[in-house]
């Protein structure tokens, strides 16, 4: 469905200091420098699979994204989307794609939600029929039904996204991008997007890729994810097998009937935190079943959960690798 | 981009225009204050003509000039330029270049969509005119009504598509509305819309023949106001109508090669 072959997004950049003096002097010189914002990286995606993207800021991630949608020329490599060359901008591609940006909005400002749907359902030539079954079915499952006929301006920021969703979604696309759909919005406006996205995977089969800082979105969504640094791949996989590969030990939580000395969990593990009821300890994987034996041996405990690592810290580990063996290559190469 | 596609949803594109023009109509009433130069102009010109008519205008002359084009540029107004410049500044226009029908005729549709307001402000104009001027104010001969209906299309594309040229233009520099506010100045002096071209001195008028300006206010003016003969009119509407063509070309081409550039920041 996807398929990215030795990808290469460079941009040429103004550099200028700050101040009166270097303002006037880059009027009539100029310093550019490149910034290598993806640097020769490959993947495939099959169709129906959803794929979460991950890398810190400035990674690359939305200018992959970006490539695979056609709004940006590659400087080198080859990209084909559906048997598309994204770049062509080709009427037949753009009707089977979607890119859902949660910092950037297609509704109409001061139009209520129901007018960019009609827009949106005769720029994509959708079928009355197809439409109407579209539209039920998106308002139904994001509980849209009061929303959609006020001014977008008057909407909050959930609503505003549930709306916008629907909107990038009229015409059925068979290949969504999402960038940061969830940005900005509450635990449960996450919660109630995350089911909806995955429910439109499972039902329409369409491929999916997510870009998202929240790792609950990814973890919910996604069982394989690309990560890529620095416009470099570093890992592209199943989630279960990068917590494995980065964070191999597990977390013990403890729930204990009364408080415990400090002195008395030391022994069974590493401590990850320790209040008078609440112990997190983390432990090799082999060694689980043990210290689960003498914790309860020794310790009054009421209940007990063996979880991995978050992904938060699984993916700031790995980005602190990565980061490392820059700096080591760097020496090196000095 | 299909041409088809883009055809059977323009009258959608242009019903939304409407709504938000509706939206708009505070803005859109100061829009129409800031377009009253003509009507300062006619204030200077008729008493400049008090004493002797200036030309072939006398101050009844003045007066339907310049009404005309009050409605003229009320009927052909358009503001891509401003739009396009912010979309690729902000990067916004990566919306608009996810949808399967080029960005201009999103842009060409939400200022078609406004015409219908500014309808409802010129027609008075020219009922005004009518009763003050008498039937000159608008075409006497039936062959002028087409014309005059030509004359507004051609002055629209022609404001449109420079809009679209100069707003594409920030496609290739860091902002493009110096480069409008430049054009402006042209068309104020070059368009008729502060004087009718023909007072103009002859090496003046022969040079505004050949430039867009004349074409976005001034024909549609003359026209209205029965300036010219059928044969002069016709004349002049070719020449109108190349420009179309030319400045069709220039700002495609413009924003084909433009978008090879466009790096839609943010987000």
């Amino acid at each position: 469905m996807i398929s990215v072959r030795g990808l290469r997004k460079h941009y040429k950049v103004h550099k200028r200091p700050p101040g009166l003096k270097a303002a006037f002097r880059s009027l009539f010189h100029r310093d550019y420098t490149t910034v290598k914002a993806v640097d020769g990286i490959s993947f495939e995606i099959h169709p129906g699979e959803r794929v979460g993207f991950l890398g810190p800021n400035g990674a690359g991630k939305t200018t992959t994204l970006k490539v695979l949608s056609g709004l940006l020329h590659p400087s080198e490599g080859e990209v084909t989307v559906d048997g598309h060359v994204p770049r062509h901008r080709e009427a037949a591609f753009l009707k089977k794609i979607m890119l859902v940006m949660g910092q950037k909005q297609q509704l109409l400002w001061d139009l209520p939600p129901a007018e960019t749907f009609e827009l949106n359902r005769a720029i994509y030539d959708v079928p009355p029929e197809q439409y109407k079954q579209t539209l039920d079915e998106l308002v139904t499952l994001l509980e849209l039904e009061e929303l959609i006929q006020k001014p977008t301006r008057q909407l909050s920021l959930g609503e505003r996204m549930k709306c916008e969703l629907a909107a990038a979604l009229i015409h059925r696309p068979k290949v969504l991008f999402l960038d940061e759909p969830t940005i900005g919005l509450d635990v449960s406006m996450q919660a109630t997007m995350r089911t909806f996205i995955k429910s439109y995977n499972e039902r329409h089969g369409a491929t999916l890729i997510l870009t998202s800082h929240y790792m609950d979105d990814v973890a919910a969504l996604c069982p394989r994810v690309i990560v890529i640094d620095k416009g470099l791949l570093s890992y592209d996989g199943g989630l279960e097998a990068l917590v494995q590969r980065v964070r191999p030990e597990k977390r013990v939580v403890f729930r204990l009937d009364q408080p415990v000395e400090a002195e008395r969990l030391t022994p069974l593990g590493r401590v990850v935190s320790h209040e008078p009821t609440t112990a997190v300890l983390q432990v090799p994987p082999e060694a689980v079943s043990a210290t689960i034996s003498r914790a309860l041996a020794n310790l009054p405990v009421t209940d007990l959960t063996v979880e991995n690592a978050p992904l938060e810290e699984v993916m700031s580990e790995l980005f602190s690798e990565n980061k490392a063996r820059r700096a080591a290559a760097a020496e090196v190469g000095a | 981009m299909s041409l088809r596609t883009a055809a059977r949803a323009f009258p959608t594109l242009v019903r939304i225009g409407f709504s938000e023009a509706l939206a708009y109509r505070a803005e859109l009433l100061i829009w129409v204050l800031s377009t009253t130069m003509p009507f300062i102009m006619m204030a200077l010109w008729t008493a400049v003509a008090r004493d002797a008519p200036v030309g072939r205008y006398g101050q009844e002359g003045f007066v339907g000039y310049f009404l005309a084009t009050f409605v003229v540029r009320q009927l052909t107004g358009a503001w891509a330029a401003w739009q396009i410049n912010f979309e690729v500044r902000q990067g916004t226009l990566a919306m608009r270049l996810l949808r399967p029908i080029s960005p201009i005729w999103s842009y060409a549709a939400e200022n078609l969509g406004a015409v219908p307001m500014r309808f409802l402000v010129g027609v008075p104009v020219a009922i005004i005119s009518v009763l003050v001027v008498g039937p000159d104010a608008v075409p006497r001969q039936w062959w002028g009504w087409p014309l005059l209906a030509l004359a507004l299309l051609g002055g629209w594309l022609i404001t449109f598509l420079a809009n679209v040229a100069i707003g594409t233009m920030a496609l290739y520099m860091e902002s493009s509305q110096k480069l409008m506010d430049v054009w402006l100045v042209l068309f104020f002096v070059f368009s008729g819309y502060m004087y009718p071209v023909e007072l103009l001195p002859p090496v003046m008028r022969s040079l505004v023949d050949w430039l867009p300006f004349r074409y976005q206010i001034g024909l549609g003016a003359e026209v209205m106001t029965n300036a010219h003969s059928l044969p002069t009119a016709l004349k002049l509407l070719a020449g109108q109508w190349l420009w179309v063509l030319g400045m069709g070309a220039l700002a495609v081409g413009l924003w084909r090669r433009g978008l090879r550039r466009f790096a839609a920041y943010g987000g």
